[in-house]
């Protein structure tokens, strides 16, 4: 069942101009996103840094206005059919920063339980309600309760952020970057906690992050975004197997893996991330990608089905599309 | 604080996990910093000792600040009936010293507390909102920054006439400014922190916003630094009456007193300098008070 | 860098002009119709007539205010209700005056506390450093106006060394450069520029503090760069902070000057502002307010070009 559906999501941040009217332009930071979520699955998104992973959390859960896009929560519109509100109590999310994500002058207790509060819970209840998942994630209520953010160490502050977005009991969690900042023995830690508070609720999981391992590891389905656009989605088993992308190749050929058998063939990415102002039309992804050719330049390059479920945006993988690659049209 | 919490911390501190440093909260650590910096508390004392002396006035001092006699003008220090001399009207210095501090207080703090109630205000609306609400308030603010401080009250003081309220509502507006700025630039800080975009996801409006997750954060810096403006607002205030711009004649007040001396410096000079030490005591020690509550506030260390 | 230039010399006029709006508004501050603040009381008919027409009364405020400052930015400031005479006669004399104290007043305060701010950075932590610290503390609380009086009980009552007051012997206020005029300017001069060695005192103290702190420095005494150096390195690293301190400390000097010019009886602005405050002369307090403000307004401008252009690392928006 598709809890969450966001369709061509789209948000671009104007430079300012100075004063001979140089400069300006425009941040493509999320440029027409289109993907669902099905109840109970994790999907995974990952991208280099400044690939519009951030921006496009924020935009779920409206902390940005989206410039163009829809997002259906339960198949009900948010801000029109369903009201902001009620889809921020469905939907919450957990931080990279586990310090800055907490109010240094609340107690853990009080930052678990400001979400029902607000959302009109008796304050007893809620702090009863914040005591018991703190117990769930893993710290002892009677020693934990009463700290403040800075006695804690960055795992403990991460359980306590993720027990804050589960507050308000959501159906769906963003965990944008959230492991990314912790030691690799607490990372593996609060993974599992993650895995285990899924069964445990019924979640469901918008993971994103830039360590594929932990994509892999964690996700059913995965999109690989470049530049604010979908490169490449799909089952994660598929996407991993069977990738189709030259930026997911490259993406992965960067990974550092212990099998000698999946070394990788394909040169590793060169050169910086392009620059997200202005991209110029076509694949943005053809300045960095050996088998770019004129074609690539023409036109908006679509996601098309490359298998069951799976999608890639790249006329290399396109019948027809013109591009030397190309499979044949009979193929 | 229910009191349901209050017996989980004192559980907490009960507890066997003795590894872990005992909950407490962040006032009581500020609170019990201070306490250890023993230049802060004298400072502090100080400063409530003249606050008692100016509420407790009519008590304390043996003569009253107005009568004078012109047979007993400008007695020296330690005269009899006169332990601080006269003053050039023959009013007893001592007694007109400790009612001064009466209108010299009230100068020198209720302006900054009014700036820090309205510059607060201004500089969180302008940090939160950003943008246009922003711009509009700051560029105004930047105005007054044009002035230098001693000249924008003089200004204001000067033009709207001597009186203790005018003299007040001038330095209430020199101090408007520097204010808005620092609650403008904390708030903008505050705001772009990961803690209030968690709230607004759980689905908070703009004012409970404000009031729990930024006020808190907010006023303590913009506090601390206002209260590094109180010596510069004693001075300040005291020099618009040295002016003949804050209170009138014959009302004791350290400002005046010293301008109104100023022609003895011949005959007794260290009566006549007697109001300024007074002035200085204040101002010095406020300035040590307000360094040590900086560095007690300061939750990093 | 240029473009930034260009753009902080433009910003000059809108905040002139809002200080220029401020500095006409003090006349509505004023309690009574603002004519009669303008108005000297013996004026003649022909003169009120007159003064009707400059200012515009009767028009709307926008219209006066337009009036305003096009008589200001053509050098009329309107005339002084004590003095009779044109404010920007009175104004100029006094300038002049205050210039030489203030000149005075730097030259004194500056070089004490990039002294003192040096040595207290350099020995950071040690007694030396304490010592110049609390002197600086007691330095900003200071009440300059009391000050002076102190310095005069001392140097003019018990030693009779110095002149208390004026500029000159017998009332005069012409300068010149010798001892009969400079024995007038020590006390005044002293005394102005406590509050600024003060805060220059903590400023470079900080910065040198900071900048031996910082690991390349320690590299490159580990290095063996000699004490001439790591000097010229520090004062390299310092100069742009340091330089822009003192220029808004000249500014406030100039307008901290009203306090210190009325005790010792120094014929500047500042005495000139505190005649205008005694006297109720308006068009006098405002003209010389305006001077004062406009001057600040472009020591600023001054401040970050110069600043801008020594170190151009600090990027501007």
């Amino acid at each position: 069942m598709t809890l969450l559906t966001v369709s061509g999501l789209r948000k671009h941040f104007p430079l300012k101009k100075d004063l001979l009217g140089r400069g300006g332009g425009t941040v493509h930071a999320v440029d027409g996103i289109t993907f669902d979520v099905a109840q109970g699955e994790t999907l995974g998104v990952v991208g280099e840094s400044g690939c519009g992973k951030s921006t496009m959390a924020r935009l779920l859960l409206r902390l940005i206005e989206p410039d163009e896009g829809l997002i259906r929560l339960e198949g009900r519109a948010v801000g029109t059919q369903m009201p902001l509100t009620e889809a921020r109590g469905k939907m919450q999310m957990v931080f990279q920063d586990s310090f800055a994500s907490l109010n240094p002058r609340l107690t853990v207790e009080d930052s678990i339980a400001f979400g029902p509060i607000v959302h009109g819970l008796p304050r007893a209840q809620a702090r009863e309600r914040a005591r018991s998942l703190l117990a769930r994630v893993g710290l002892e209520p009677l020693r934990f309760a009463g700290r403040y953010p800075h006695e804690l160490s960055g795992g403990q502050r991460q359980r306590v952020n993720i027990a804050r977005a589960l507050a308000l009991r959501p159906k769906i969690v963003i965990l944008d970057e959230a492991v990314s900042a912790l030691d690799k023995s607490i990372e593996a830690q609060v993974l599992n906690l993650l895995l285990d508070l899924k069964v445990e609720f019924g979640l469901t999981y918008v993971f994103i992050s830039h360590d594929l391992n932990v994509v892999r590891y964690m996700s059913d389905r995965v999109i690989v975004m470049y530049l604010g656009k979908i490169a490449e989605a799909g089952p994660a088993e598929s996407v991993f197997g069977d990738t189709r992308h030259p930026y997911t190749r490259a993406l992965f050929s960067a990974m550092p893996s212990m099998d000698p058998d999946r070394r990788t063939q394909q040169p590793p990415l060169i050169g910086d991330p392009p620059n997200p102002i202005d991209p110029p039309p076509g694949c943005r992804f053809k300045g960095r990608c050996a088998h770019a050719e004129d074609i690539c330049g023409r036109g908006d390059i679509t996601l098309t089905s490359a298998g069951a479920e799976h999608r890639v945006a790249c006329l290399m993988t396109q019948p027809g599309s013109g591009h030397s690659s190309a499979p044949g049209k009979a193929a | 604080m229910s009191a349901a919490a209050v017996d989980v911390r004192e559980a907490a501190s009960a507890a066997p996990a003795a590894q872990f440093a005992p909950t407490q909260g962040y006032w009581r650590s500020v609170f019990s910093r201070l306490m250890r910096d023993k230049v802060t508390v004298i400072c502090a004392l100080v400063i409530l000792a003249l606050i008692l002396m100016a509420v407790f006035a009519p008590w304390i001092a043996p003569e009253d600040p107005l009568k004078g006699s012109v047979m007993k003008r400008l007695r020296p220090i330690g005269s009899e009936g006169y332990p601080l001399g006269s003053d050039e009207l023959g009013r007893d210095m001592l007694s007109r010293l400790i009612f001064g501090a009466r209108l010299s207080l009230v100068m020198g703090i209720v302006p900054v507390l009014c700036a820090l109630g309205i510059g607060g205000l201004l500089g969180i609306t302008a940090g939160f909102h950003g943008g246009r609400v922003n711009t509009a308030i700051m560029r105004t603010v930047d105005v007054f920054y044009a002035f230098p401080s001693v000249l924008l009250a003089v200004a204001i003081s000067g033009a709207l006439g001597a009186g203790i309220t005018n003299a007040i509502l001038s330095l209430t507006i020199v101090f408007i400014p520097p204010i808005a700025r620092v609650a403008e630039s904390v708030t903008t800080q505050v705001r772009a922190l990961d803690y209030v975009e968690a709230a607004r996801a759980s689905g908070a409006g703009n004012f409970t916003i404000i009031r729990v997750h930024i006020l808190g954060n907010v006023m303590g810096p913009v506090f601390v630094y206002a209260t590094s403006l109180l010596s510069v607002c004693m001075i300040l205030a005291a020099g618009l009456s040295f002016l003949g711009l804050g209170t009138k004649p014959p009302l004791p007040e350290w400002g005046l007193m010293l301008n109104t001396l100023r022609t003895a410096i011949f005959q007794n000079p260290w009566v006549a300098a007697l109001p300024g030490l007074m002035i200085f005591l204040v101002s010095f020690c406020f300035n040590l008070l307000s360094d040590g509550v900086r560095s007690a506030m300061d939750v990093t260390r | 860098m240029l473009l930034y230039l260009v753009r902080r010399l433009l910003y000059v006029i809108p905040i002139g002009l809002a200080v220029s709006a401020i500095c006409f508004s003090l006349v509505f501050l004023a309690p009574g119709d603002p004519l009669s603040a303008v108005l000297p009381a013996d004026a003649s008919l022909e003169l009120i007539e007159k003064l009707k027409a400059d200012y515009g009364f009767d028009r709307p405020i926008p219209v006066q205010f337009g009036k305003w400052v096009a008589r200001a930015v053509q050098g009329d400031l309107g005339i002084s209700i004590a003095t009779g005479r044109p404010v920007n006669s009175e104004l100029a004399r006094a300038i002049s005056n205050t210039f030489v104290l203030a000149f005075f007043a730097c030259s004194f305060g500056f070089t004490l506390g990039l002294v003192l701010g040096f040595i207290a950075g350099y020995w950071n932590g040690t007694w030396l450093d304490k010592v110049v610290t609390s002197l600086a503390v007691a330095g900003v609380s200071v009440p300059h106006y009391w000050l002076g009086m102190v310095l005069v009980i001392i140097f003019s009552v018990f030693f009779n060394w110095l002149p208390a007051t004026g500029m000159g012997a017998g009332g005069s206020s012409e300068w010149a450069w010798d001892w009969e005029h400079l024995q007038f300017v020590i006390l005044p001069a002293v005394t102005l520029s406590v509050i600024p060695t003060a805060i220059i005192t903590r400023t470079v103290r900080a910065l040198v503090a900071d900048i031996l702190s910082r690991e390349f420095v320690t590299a490159l005494i580990a290095k063996g760069l000699s004490d001439r150096g790591v000097f010229w390195h520090v004062v390299k690293n310092a100069a742009p902070t340091a330089l822009a301190v003192m220029g808004i400390q000249l500014g406030y000097l100039l307008g901290g000057s009203i306090l210190v010019e009325t005790v010792f009886a120094w014929p500047g602005t500042g005495f000139l502002l505190s005649v205008a405050i005694f006297q109720r002369d308006l068009p006098l307090l405002q003209g010389t307010i305006l001077f004062l403000a406009l001057f600040f307004v472009f020591l600023n401008l001054l401040v970050d070009m110069v600043q801008t252009l020594l170190d151009p690392r600090i990027r501007r928006t």
